[in-house]
């Protein structure tokens, strides 16, 4: 027997990289400014909301579940942080009591998402309902809070020593990219190195199985909720970083867009299995696909548009390598047999 | 005599993996043949070949003198070709008479939709086949037994030829089982043919005209009507390749602390004053009739529920009682479930996986990050513990036939090193080659590490081959106690049955 697990070349990973890879090409054919580093850039703005209110989704769904709260719970962050360090700029705040309201106001941010993350946990692990009525009645709950708070209005006024990073970059890498490097990286590693991510995959697949193997199935959700909380106040803090902003309503539609993300990069819906890696390279090629129709001047709805036709496109191609692995096996299978008759 | 399906030389492949390597087959009109072979051996693939659901490679299937290359559901359906499945397809919702007569109303397309006649029909039908029920029932409430009449019913409606069960009677009582061999037999002498699917040995040889037998996706033995009838050891040794002793498992008494001590414990309605000492290094049975509790006692003593009254004592050292399963898995207590498929295993993850889900625990440190390369090295220790055929590490645990899925089950337990190991119907599902496997590791765990095993189970050869003392429980209460020594199966079916009445 071959040593344990031997791992080749996923080929999910392969099949989203050539993905990834044509869809940059035929840009890059259909507009010459597409590879230039401005519009690089540019994307590498735009990438990082999209990408951590994925990773937040994509950690959930892996347990099998589905959080619809990522978006409001993140503009709660934002709205939270940005009333406290309003505060501060409005009393005139400089030098190191600027800085304690901004670290208070990320602080409390991360506070809203580890609170709200664990309510989504324990309504789903403890009173059981089903995540997608639980988060969308907390993504409501908490969407009524910001409006309360707001009136409606999006509140501004961060100071500048903060919202410059969300314009910024280090070693030609904007600052929120260099986020959502850092979340991605931790949450490869959560998934393959610790207990947390063994078991996350496990629950997703068969809880009732993990649960006579000892594993604390509701502890695992809580943890999987609180995940996704915590990276959707990340990303909160982000908006506000470049935006200068926060909304009640800000951007709703990522709760699909990150639905759909999640999912193109491999993540089963039905819980067990997700794909850093992949859901990455989905990002990536959603990303080509809104910059290069952007650069033609066509609508914004078309952007919509070829993301769904693109997530039909890989769906066919998943079913259609299968069936082409099964025709191929079947050559294999009838060619072995032959040579062991002989 | 005419033949109703003939296959020869006929390849079939999934991913790269013969199902059907080969195969001959040929069934004749008026017979009562049986299909036997182990999980895996390709008896199902053979089954949805002919009966259209799956395309075959390449060979010939020759349906009533015609010639196929490719057959659909729908023309097999048209030779006369029904299956009856194990979970029958029948829609709950639905009365008797309307899932009797459903198929045949949507095939003759007609657009009114005749109710008396759909239940005239249908009480004709079951007046034919001898099954006295109202045809206005919901089969929702019907027992097993009585939906696979249903079932049967439905496919003689449709003008079934050869009528394929697949193993018809696992669900059955003795009684049923008897009901419906006599309503096959009548079958029969109305002209149909019965391919009877299943690896009960006992029950094969009271209905069966002829065999055949299968192994690795081909046949290894087929006989005729009217040839002589084969044993049961010639079976499993067709079925097999192997030729298996039956040697029985004797405990040697030593003088040590009891691995395990259980003293009156109570669940609710379930058990009650549950009392036993298990030693290490013994096999001991527990078993009963359905709902006389062994089951419950057995999820307490792991920590799935919690007992309401008593104490257990481990290694001499009083424990209580377990509130949840963390707490059983800290005295190093393994239980491998009764159902390995919802239970035991994550079917869509790989073999890999499902081997560490118990012990990384044992290899994560206080911030909860695994070490992987210690983690590893166990892994492929326990992965070597026992020989599994076809098995691909990086394969999902459904890849596996169901006596290979329960070894796995055990390995991901073993991999943890438990003191005591309880095992919930070890082998059900399991065919005759695996099930011997399990037996001789439980036997081998017993002797080699003296841990102390728990076989809960109502197969009775079971319990002879692999316990040394069988306690037998009635209505929530440990009745009896016998000790295994050199008693038939006879003898100690009787001893078990006048237990329990």
């Amino acid at each position: 027997m071959k040593k344990t697990a031997v791992r080749s070349f996923d080929p999910d990973v392969a099949k989203m990289l050539a993905i990834t890879i044509v869809i940059f090409v035929i840009m890059v054919v259909l507009n010459g400014n597409f590879a230039k580093s401005s519009n690089l850039t540019s994307m590498c703005y735009q990438l990082p909301e999209l990408g951590l209110y994925s990773l937040a989704m994509m950690m959930v769904m892996l347990t099998g579940g589905i959080d619809l709260s990522v978006v409001s719970i993140g503009n709660l962050s934002a709205i939270l942080a940005a009333k406290i360090m309003k505060y501060a700029t409005t009393n005139g705040f400089s030098g190191i009591k600027l800085f304690c309201f901004v670290i208070l106001g990320i602080i409390v941010a991360l506070c809203v998402g580890c609170f709200f993350g664990a309510i989504n946990g324990l309504v789903v692990s403890k009173i059981k309902i089903v995540p997608m009525l639980a988060t969308m009645a907390t993504s409501e709950i908490i969407e009524g809070i910001s409006i309360i708070l707001t009136q409606g209005h999006s509140v501004n006024g961060a100071p500048e020593q903060f919202t410059r990073y969300g314009a910024t970059t280090l070693a030609a890498i904007p600052y929120s990219m260099w986020i959502l490097i850092l979340v991605i990286m931790f949450t490869a590693f959560l998934l393959h190195r610790t207990r947390f991510g063994f078991e996350a995959k496990m629950v997703g697949s068969n809880p009732k199985a993990s649960h006579f193997t000892g594993m604390n199935t509701s502890q695992v959700y809580t943890k999987a909720y609180l995940y996704s909380g915590v990276v959707s106040s990340i990303c909160g803090i982000m908006i506000l970083m470049r935006t200068n902003a926060a909304k009640a309503d800000y951007a709703v539609t990522y709760v699909m867009q990150a639905i759909l993300c999640a999912v193109l990069g491999a993540t089963n819906p039905n819980g067990g299995h997700a794909k850093v890696t992949c859901m990455v390279l989905a990002l990536l090629s959603l990303q080509f696909l809104s910059s290069g129709f952007n650069m033609m001047h066509l609508s914004s709805y078309f952007k919509e548009f070829t993301w769904g036709l693109l997530l039909i496109a890989v769906l066919a191609l998943n079913f259609l390598t299968d069936y082409i692995r099964q025709k191929k096996g079947q050559h294999k299978a009838v060619q072995t047999t032959g040579s062991a008759a002989s | 005599m005419k033949a109703i399906v003939e296959v020869q030389n006929l390849y079939k492949s999934f991913y790269g993996a013969l199902a059907l390597n080969g195969m001959n087959f040929t069934i004749n009109e008026g017979e009562i043949r049986c299909l036997i072979g182990e999980n895996g051996c390709g008896k199902s693939t053979l089954i949805k070949v002919i009966s259209g659901f799956h395309s075959f490679d390449s060979g010939e299937l020759i349906i009533n003198n015609k010639r196929y290359e490719k057959i659909t559901t729908a023309e097999a359906i048209a030779e006369g070709i029904q299956v009856i499945y194990q979970d029958f397809s029948l829609f709950p919702n639905m009365t008797i008479a309307e899932n009797i007569m459903m198929y045949s109303t949507v095939a003759e397309r007609k657009i009114h939709v005749d109710w008396n006649d759909i239940k005239a029909s249908a009480k004709k039908i079951l007046d034919q086949v001898g099954f006295e029920i109202d045809p206005n029932l919901y089969v929702a409430g019907l027992s097993v037994a009585q939906k696979q009449m249903v079932a049967i019913c439905r496919a003689i409606v449709q003008k079934a030829k050869l009528l394929i069960m697949d193993e018809p009677t696992t669900a059955l009582t003795t009684k049923e089982v008897q009901r419906l061999f006599e309503i096959v037999r009548r079958l029969k002498d109305s002209g149909v043919s019965v391919l009877f699917v299943s690896h009960k040995l006992d029950e094969v040889s009271q209905i069966c005209d002829s065999y055949t037998i299968m192994r690795n996706g081909r046949r290894v033995f087929q006989s005729d009507v009217g040839d002589a009838k084969i044993t049961n050891e010639e079976i499993v040794y067709y079925m097999t390749g192997k030729r298996y002793s039956n040697s029985k498992f004797t405990y040697v008494p030593k003088n040590d602390i009891p691995a395990m001590k259980v003293n009156g414990l109570c669940y609710k309605k379930a058990f009650r004053d549950i009392q036993f000492t298990l030693r290490k290094g013994e096999v001991l049975g527990i078993t009963g009739l359905l709902g006389c509790g062994r089951s419950e006692l057995a999820k307490a003593l792991f920590g799935l529920i919690t007992p309401t009254k008593g104490s257990i004592e481990i290694s001499g050292k009083n424990v209580g009682i377990f509130r949840n399963v963390e707490e059983a898995i800290r005295y190093k207590i393994a239980y491998v479930p009764e159902d390995r498929l919802t239970e035991g295993l994550h079917l869509d993850q790989s073999i890999a996986d499902n081997i560490i889900a118990r012990i990384i625990r044992d290899y994560t440190n206080k911030a909860g990050i695994v070490n992987v390369k210690r983690l590893k090295k166990k892994q492929y220790e326990s992965m070597n513990l026992m020989e599994v055929t076809g098995m691909i590490p990086g394969n999902p645990a459904n890849s596996l036939s169901g006596g290979n899925q329960q070894k796995i089950v055990l390995m991901k337990w073993l991999a943890s090193e438990p003191n005591i190991l309880i095992l919930n119907c070890p082998t059900v599902g399991v065919d005759v080659g695996a099930k011997s496997d399990i037996h001789n590791i439980i036997k081998d765990l017993a002797i080699e590490k003296g841990i102390g095993v728990i076989v809960v189970s109502n197969d009775n050869y079971e319990l002879m081959q692999t316990c040394n003392r069988v306690l037998v429980m009635k209505e929530g209460c440990v009745v009896e106690e016998l000790f295994i020594k050199d008693q038939t199966l006879d003898e100690f079916e009787m001893m078990t049955e006048r237990a329990e009445s």
